[in-house]
Order: C-alpha cells, then structure tokens, then sequence
C-alpha cells in the first residue's frame, strides 16, 4: 500500500531538485574543491604558502598519473586492478638497472635512461598483456587484471628477493626531487600528462572511439572500430602511467621496496575517476574531472589532517564523500 | 550433443578434478602431505578464508562484488579481541556483529541509494579499515588468553579443528539455502536478469540487501577467527583478502557475471589456492628447488590465468553448442 504515494512523493521531490542535482552533479566536484580551499583558507594555519601546495600536489600526483591510464579504461567499460602491481615491477625494475645489477653500463645517464625506458615499457608491455586477455579472450576486465594484480606484485618481490633496494643517484632521482622553475618535476610530468590525454580524449579519433567502445561495443563494431585495438590500446597506456608512477614514488623515496610500492594504488585511483565524474560503466569520461576528484580526496584528507583529525578518521570520511559524490552524479541520471 | 555434455561436465566438475589431482600429486610425491597434521593445519588456516569467499560467492551470484570484506575482516578481528576478555560469546557477538553492521551499509548504498557494488564497497572497504584502525589505536590488540575466546581459532572439536568446523557449517548453510531456498533460487535469477527477475514479481532488492548483510557477517565471523587464531585484533591485516577471495569464486568456476554458481566448487576453489601453496612448502622442502615464499603469488597468479583462459574457451564452446 505504500508503494504508490511514494513513487509520487519520490517524483514530486526529483522534479523540484531536479536542476539543483543537474548543476550539483555537473560542478559538484569543483565546489567542492572551492569549499574546501576556502574552509583552509579561514581555519587552517599556513595554508596559503608555497609548501602547503607543493606537499599536496606532489602527494597527489603519482594518484593522478595512474588515474588518467584509468580513466581511459573505465572510458571502454573495463577496468584495471593492475596498476600498484605494475608500479611495483617498474619500481624494482629501475634501481637494478641503473645500479647496475643486471648488465654494468659504463656511463650513469646512459644507465638511467635505459632503466627508465626498459621499467616503463615492461609495464607498458604488461599492460597490453592486459589488454589481449580482455579483448582477445573477452575476460572480463575485473578477472583478466587481477591476474597481474596477484602475480605482478609477486614478480617485483622475486626479482628483489623482497629486499629494499636503497640508493642516491641524482641523476635518475630529477624525476622526484628536482624543481626547475621552483616546480617539482613530477608536479610537471602531471600537467602534461593530464593535458595530453584530455586533449586526445575530447578531439582525437582514438579518444571518440574509446568513448564509442565504451558507450555500446556492439554498435562500434558495427560501425567499423577495431574493437580490440582501441581496448588493448588504453590497458597499455594504463600501464605505461603506472609504470612512470612507479619511477617517481621510488624516486621521491630513494629506496625501492616491492611489498610497498603503488600498495593500493588501483583503489585510490578508481575513487579518483568515479569522484571526479567518468562513468564506471563507461562511454562518458573525464580526465580534468579525474584530476579534480584526486585533488579533492586528497584535500579533504589534508584538511582532517592539518586540523588534527587522526588519519585513521579521516579514511572513514574519504569513504563517505566517495560513497556521496557517486550518488550525487547519480542522482542526475536516474 | 554428446561433446557439449562432456564440456559442460568438464566446466562444472573442472575444478574438483584439479583439486583431486593436486591431492593426488601431492601424496605421491611428499610423505607427509597426507599426513595429520598438515591437513589439519592446512584447514585450520585457510577456514578464514572459505568463510570470506562464500560471502563473495553469493554477492557474485547476484551480479554484484564486495572489495569490502578484507578490511571488515580486520574490522572484526579488532572488535572481537576488545570483547575477548568477556568470554566467547561477546566475542564471536561483537566480531560478527561489526561485520553485520559493514555489510548492512554496503546493503543499503546497494539497494537504497542505487550506488554500483564496486564503488559503494569500495567505500565501505575505507570506512571499515579507518574504523578498525581507530577501535585499535593504531595497533594490534592482544586477546584475552584466560576467558576461552582463543579455542574459537585454536581448539579442536575432538579432533578436528574448530575453525574448519565452522566452516563446514557455513558451508552445508550456504549450499542449503542456494539449492533449496527461495531465497537461493532469487540470488540466481537475479544475477541471470535483475530487470526480469524484478518483473517477475521477486523482492529483488531484499535479497540484494540479506547477500551483502551476509558477507559482511561472514567476514566478521572471519575475523574473529584470525584473532583467535594468532592471539591478537589486526586492524591492518585483510588486505588483499578480497582479491584472494574473487580469485577462489573464480577459479570454483562461478561467472563474475552472476546468474550461476555453485557454492561447493567455491570452496574447492579456496582448497584448491591454498593446497598449491602448501605445495610449494613441500617442494623446498625437498631440497630439490628452493622458491622463496614470493613465488606464491606468483603460481597463484599464473594459476588464475590458466583457470580464467580455460573457462573463456569453456564458455565460448558451450555458446556455441547451444
């Protein structure tokens, strides 16, 4: 007997809210943002200095960088659990290159230029491997990645023998530590990691048939997309961000330990793109969004923080704003 | 016809099959794999986990997934080692019921508020691990040794451990319920068509809601079992869990997509990842090849791809045969 007053209560209230959940869902994640720069402008001591906004954007940035690699998957429907897994291959990879633990190379630039390219592109390469489980064998993606998600990790520990590998190479640790122009390097390698993909995704032929993949796969193939191609594409450029994450966290660190690195990255990474607006189901995507959506868990956690909230509160409260931001998108679809 | 029976029998059955011949593999080569004492050990240690997986397997089965029970499990494991002092009852009541309290918020983000599985668990994955860790106090929490809370993960029942005892329980629970239940039928039809299934005129929601109010009870109940197993609350511990546990459901043969599955061949599933590990164990001990213990994710890894691409060769056949 209830059931008919309150499907017409329920419409009565969405046509009132309607246009508040529509621009709520739409700029939700900036105001936010804004709120929240404004609460710590007022009630945050050093807030607006230099320091405050290097901490948060170098704690952040590794998260962004692996979210745009996601961003583009969750953009097909796929998803990939991979990533920390990936980081930490990278990660172990790199030193035992540039250290020369595999093959002595004479010259340290050339040293680190190989590690750098050989880690990335392994994790690159893994990513395809992704990629071809999920459109070759059509596995879905949740399955098909958390087989590296168990293994890769595993791998990283086996090469090291799950020791930390510690070291001070100023010449591969520019990626983490330098500061050209008093900016932190790898605040840079975001930016222009950020730009690029949002720019390939909104007026690229690639970025329109992700968007098409995602949206109805069978329609795309109909149309004429290479199916399999675009969705091996994006797994691969997943990896490839996880694998330079995982260069810039061991940089910053100057240690490389395989059961840490990129420990829950898919995790952090995921809420990022679903904050900041993409649908997990795919077919709409965001990349600016996702940035935003990093920078604003990220902000809330150093609000809490900096006002003496411990960090353990302040995961409860990350989980009520992921778990709040979601529904507010959805509410404007339903 | 004939063809398509022997593929369907080898999908379903698949996973026993391999369970056998890994036993079988095993007693032939090590001598004590058989033995006592390991089969005792090894049920003992990986009853946390079974418990875990078949809260994911009915979760699975309605087409959704829990990330959270790892961190409710540790969740669990705090709240019952701070009750341990009061006996078994407190306990095993306060371990569970902080899983039933994880799982009826997943269950109303699911149902009520229409979130995806994925992303309203994921949440709750990150409440629970921060409310562990502040029920801790940032560490591990010894348990109560005088008040008998320890027998729960460490007593046997004569002679057959308790932990796998509970298990087993859940287990023939879990089988009943899926097999000749209402209830169980509805888990099915609602993974196979959640639009049709609500037409049809079932509760789908109510079923939604008791799936994941029974997977996090479950994983409270397994986290009672780690704190009195090793002795202490370990707000950190469960990481992973989740992963391990979708890998069990997925290797037990039952279809991330829901609509089918089967509650013992996921327990097959768990046995099945922990026996290759206990393998492993076996294997440096023989002096032959010596792994480090990081190759076990490794080998359950490599093991979960096998699964995975025989099951999409499985599947594609049994589309075709139809």
């Amino acid at each position: 007997m209830t059931e008919l007053p309150r499907s017409y209560a329920e419409r009565d209230a969405v046509a009132r809210s309607f246009d508040l959940f529509g621009f709520l869902s739409r700029y939700g994640t900036l105001i936010a943002l804004v709120l929240l720069v404004a609460f710590n402008l007022a009630f945050t001591r050093n807030f607006a200095t230099m320091q405050t906004l290097n901490v948060n954007l170098t704690q952040v940035c590794t998260i962004v960088i692996v979210a745009v690699g996601m961003t583009l998957v969750i953009a097909t429907g796929g998803i990939d659990l991979s990533v920390g897994s990936l980081m930490a291959i990278s990660g172990a990879l790199a030193p035992m290159i540039f250290m020369g633990k595999i093959l002595p190379i004479g010259s340290i630039h050339l040293a680190v230029a190989a590690a750098m390219t050989v880690s990335v592109s392994v994790a690159g390469l893994l990513g395809l491997f992704n990629g071809w489980l999920v459109a070759r064998f059509r596995i879905q993606p949740i399955v098909a990645t958390l087989v590296l998600f168990i293994a890769g990790r595993g791998i990283a520990q086996v090469m090291t023998n799950g020791n930390l590998q510690t070291f001070r190479v100023p010449e591969f640790q520019w990626i983490g530590l330098a500061r050209p122009l008093d900016i932190p390097t790898q605040v840079i390698i975001m930016a222009v990691i950020v730009a690029a993909a949002a720019w390939a995704l909104k007026r690229t032929l690639f970025g329109r048939r992700i968007l098409a993949v995602g949206g109805n796969e069978k329609a795309s193939e109909l149309a004429g997309i290479a199916v399999s191609k675009v969705k091996i594409a994006v797994y691969g450029i997943s990896g490839l961000c996880a694998g330079l994450a995982g260069l810039i966290v061991i940089a910053i660190n100057s240690s490389s330990d395989a059961n840490l690195v990129g420990l829950g990255m898919e995790l952090d990474a995921i809420a990022a793109v679903a904050v900041g607006g993409t649908l997990l189901s795919g077919g709409k995507a965001t990349i600016v969004g996702s940035l935003l959506g990093a920078l604003t868990i990220q902000l809330v956690r150093y609000t809490l923080l900096a006002n003496g909230v411990p960090d353990a509160a302040a995961l409860v409260v990350k989980a009520g704003i992921i778990a709040l931001a979601v529904w507010l998108q959805q509410q404007h679809r339903g | 016809m004939n063809r398509a029976r022997l593929v369907r029998i080898i999908g379903t059955y698949g996973v026993l099959i391999a369970l056998a011949a890994l036993i079988l593999f095993g007693f032939l080569r090590y001598d004590r794999f058989l033995s006592f004492y390991n089969v005792m050990s090894l049920l003992r240690y990986n009853s946390m986990f079974a418990l875990v997986a078949l809260g994911m397997c009915f979760v699975i089965m309605t087409g959704g997934i829990d990330l959270s029970v790892g961190s409710v499990a540790a969740l669990g494991s705090v709240a019952s080692a701070l009750a341990s002092p009061y006996g078994i009852v407190p306990g095993l009541a306060a371990g569970i019921g902080a899983g039933l309290a994880a799982g009826l918020i997943n269950a109303t983000l699911v149902t009520r508020a229409n979130l995806m599985p994925f992303i309203a668990t994921l949440a709750t994955m990150q409440a629970a691990s921060g409310s562990a860790l502040l029920l801790a106090g940032n560490q591990t929490v010894s348990v109560s040794y005088e008040s008998g809370f320890t027998a729960i993960g460490q007593g046997n029942f004569w002679t057959f451990p308790i932990p796998a005892a509970i298990a087993v329980v859940a287990y023939l629970i879990g089988s009943l319920v899926l097999n000749y239940t209402g209830t169980g039928r509805a888990v099915l039809a609602i993974g196979g068509g959640e639009d049709a299934s609500r037409l049809m005129g079932l509760r789908t929601d109510r079923v939604k809601f008791l799936v994941y109010v029974a997977s996090g009870g479950l994983a409270g109940l397994a986290g009672v079992i780690l704190a009195s197993q090793f002795g202490a609350g370990q707000p950190i511990e469960g990481v992973g869990w989740e992963l391990f546990a979708i890998a069990a459901v997925v290797v037990g043969g039952t279809l991330l997509t829901g609509g089918s599955g089967s509650v013992v061949t996921t327990l097959a599933g768990v046995l099945l990842l922990g026996i290759l590990f206990n393998v492993l164990n076996f294997e440096n001990g023989m002096g032959w090849i010596s792994l480090s213990a990081y190759w076990q994710s490794v080998i359950r890894g490599l093991f979960l791809l096998v699964v995975v691409l025989l099951q999409a060769r499985l599947t594609r056949r049994r589309l075709n045969a139809l």
